[in-house]
Order: structure tokens, then sequence, then C-alpha cells
């Protein structure tokens, strides 16, 4: 995900609190908050309830901000925290909801059963493990950003996609599957 | 757990679980911003005092007025 720097006097007036200040930081980078949350959630509707509420979290933390550093990286840690709380708390979902406009399309080579199994126990690993695992194996995303947006190490992220693994294959073996 | 039942368990999980491309490129389907005026406006509703507390505040302040010997009284009991 790019991020988009900006004019430091804008974010010096977000930080006292600059309503227009927020309101453009909010337009320039909703989207890409946006789609940080939809990769973790999977979910288009939560994903845009989940951009308002990161976008509340920084508005009040907005005296915690500091102007020199990056905006785009700040928001994406905030929104992976709202989008983990959202896992914690969700109900576990085993499809994708009927909102998207073409859901991505399982690979037809895999047997209906498995897929529904690996699905059911994917969604069963812890919201950290699961995060980590989506978008480290899934989305494919570079281990140096997972890391940023989870405040942890690059060796630590390895470590959740690792762990991730185990327990589904243990899942999935339990389930007479053998990946 | 070697290598190869690591990248056989991600090939798996890829399969089951497709990345969601394009949805994810596409960005939220309306403005968020209305939303987000929303959600500041009803915080700011829910951290206002309320009418109540107003009225009594002004209640106490009309009683100290008309019997400011009741101030001690009323010291004595904070």
């Amino acid at each position: 995900m790019p991020v988009l720097e900006q004019p430091s006097d804008v974010l010096r007036q977000f930080c006292h609190g600059d309503l227009d200040a927020f309101e453009a930081l909010f337009r320039q980078h909703q989207g890409e908050v946006y789609r940080w949350i939809v990769r973790i959630v999977r979910d288009p509707a939560a994903a845009e309830d989940l951009t308002i509420e990161t976008f509340w979290r920084i508005h009040c933390a907005h005296a915690r901000f500091d102007p020199e550093r990056s905006f785009g990286a700040w928001a994406r840690r905030i929104a992976t925290n709202a989008a983990l709380d959202h896992l914690r708390t969700a109900r576990h979902e085993t499809e994708l909801p009927g909102d998207l406009a073409s859901p991505p399309v399982p690979d037809p080579d895999i047997a209906e059963e498995v897929r529904r199994k690996t699905t059911c126990a994917f969604h069963r690993l812890p919201p950290k493990l699961k995060t980590a695992a989506t978008l480290a194996l899934i989305e494919e995303q570079p281990y140096q950003e997972i890391a940023e947006a989870l405040g942890i190490s690059v060796g630590a992220v390895k470590l959740r996609v690792f762990r991730a693994l185990r327990l589904l294959r243990k899942e999935l073996k339990r389930q007479g599957i053998e990946p | 757990m070697n290598e190869q039942d690591e990248k056989r368990i991600g090939q798996l999980l890829k399969k089951s679980l497709p990345p969601l491309g394009e949805q994810a490129g596409a960005g939220p389907r309306r403005d968020l911003w209305p939303a987000m005026l929303r959600r500041m406006g009803d915080d700011a509703r829910r951290s206002a005092v309320p009418w109540f507390d107003w009225a009594l505040l002004a209640a106490v302040a009309a009683w100290l007025a008309l019997f400011p010997g009741a101030i001690p009284v009323l010291l004595y009991h904070l």
C-alpha cells in the first residue's frame, strides 16, 4: 500500500484538532485504510464500518500523532487494531458475505468438502494468527508491511504464520484431511 | 512440521480462500465522510451535559443566592 505523505502543515493542523485538516486526511486515506481492512476481515460492509471506527480512533488520538512521522503507517496500524477487535467479537463467518460484487472464485480443483473444512478451520484460528496468515499467505502482503501494521517484528510475524499453519494442519488432520 | 508441509497447507488455504484481489482494490462503495460526521456528532451529543444537570445546577445556585446562610451547611455536608 503506497503511503501518501501529507504536507506537514496539514498534519500539524490535524494535531491541533483542525476539522478541515482531518477531513483532508480522511478523504486522502479512506481508500487505503478500507482496502487494508477488507483484506483482514474479508467483509466489505464490516470494512466500511471499521474504516469509520479507525478514523474515529484517529480523530480521538490526534494530539498524540507526531507530524514528523508517516500518517499512512499510523493509520494502518490503528486500522489493524480495529480489525483485530472486530475479529475478536464478530461471529465466525465461514463464507464471504454475499454483498461482494464479484466474489473471488475458489479453485475448482479442490473438493468442496476440503474447501469447506479448510475454511472452517481457518476461521477458528485465534484472531492474531488469522490476521497474520490472511495477510501473508492469502493476500501475499510483504512481511515488513504486516510487521509495521501489527506493531511487531518480521520474525514475530513469521512465527505467527507458522503457528497458524501448525494449528490448521492439526485441525485438518482431526477432520480427516491430510494436507 | 517441515517446510514442505508449510507450503502445502499455505497452497490449500489459498485455494480455499482466494485473495480478494479486485475487491480489495476497489475501495469503499460510498463516500464515508457523511457517516464519519454522524459518528462525531453522536459522540458530541453523548458527551454533552444533559439538561437535567443544568437545571439541577441552576436550582442549587438559586437556592444559595436566596439563602446564603445555607452555604456553610452545604459545605459541611459535602
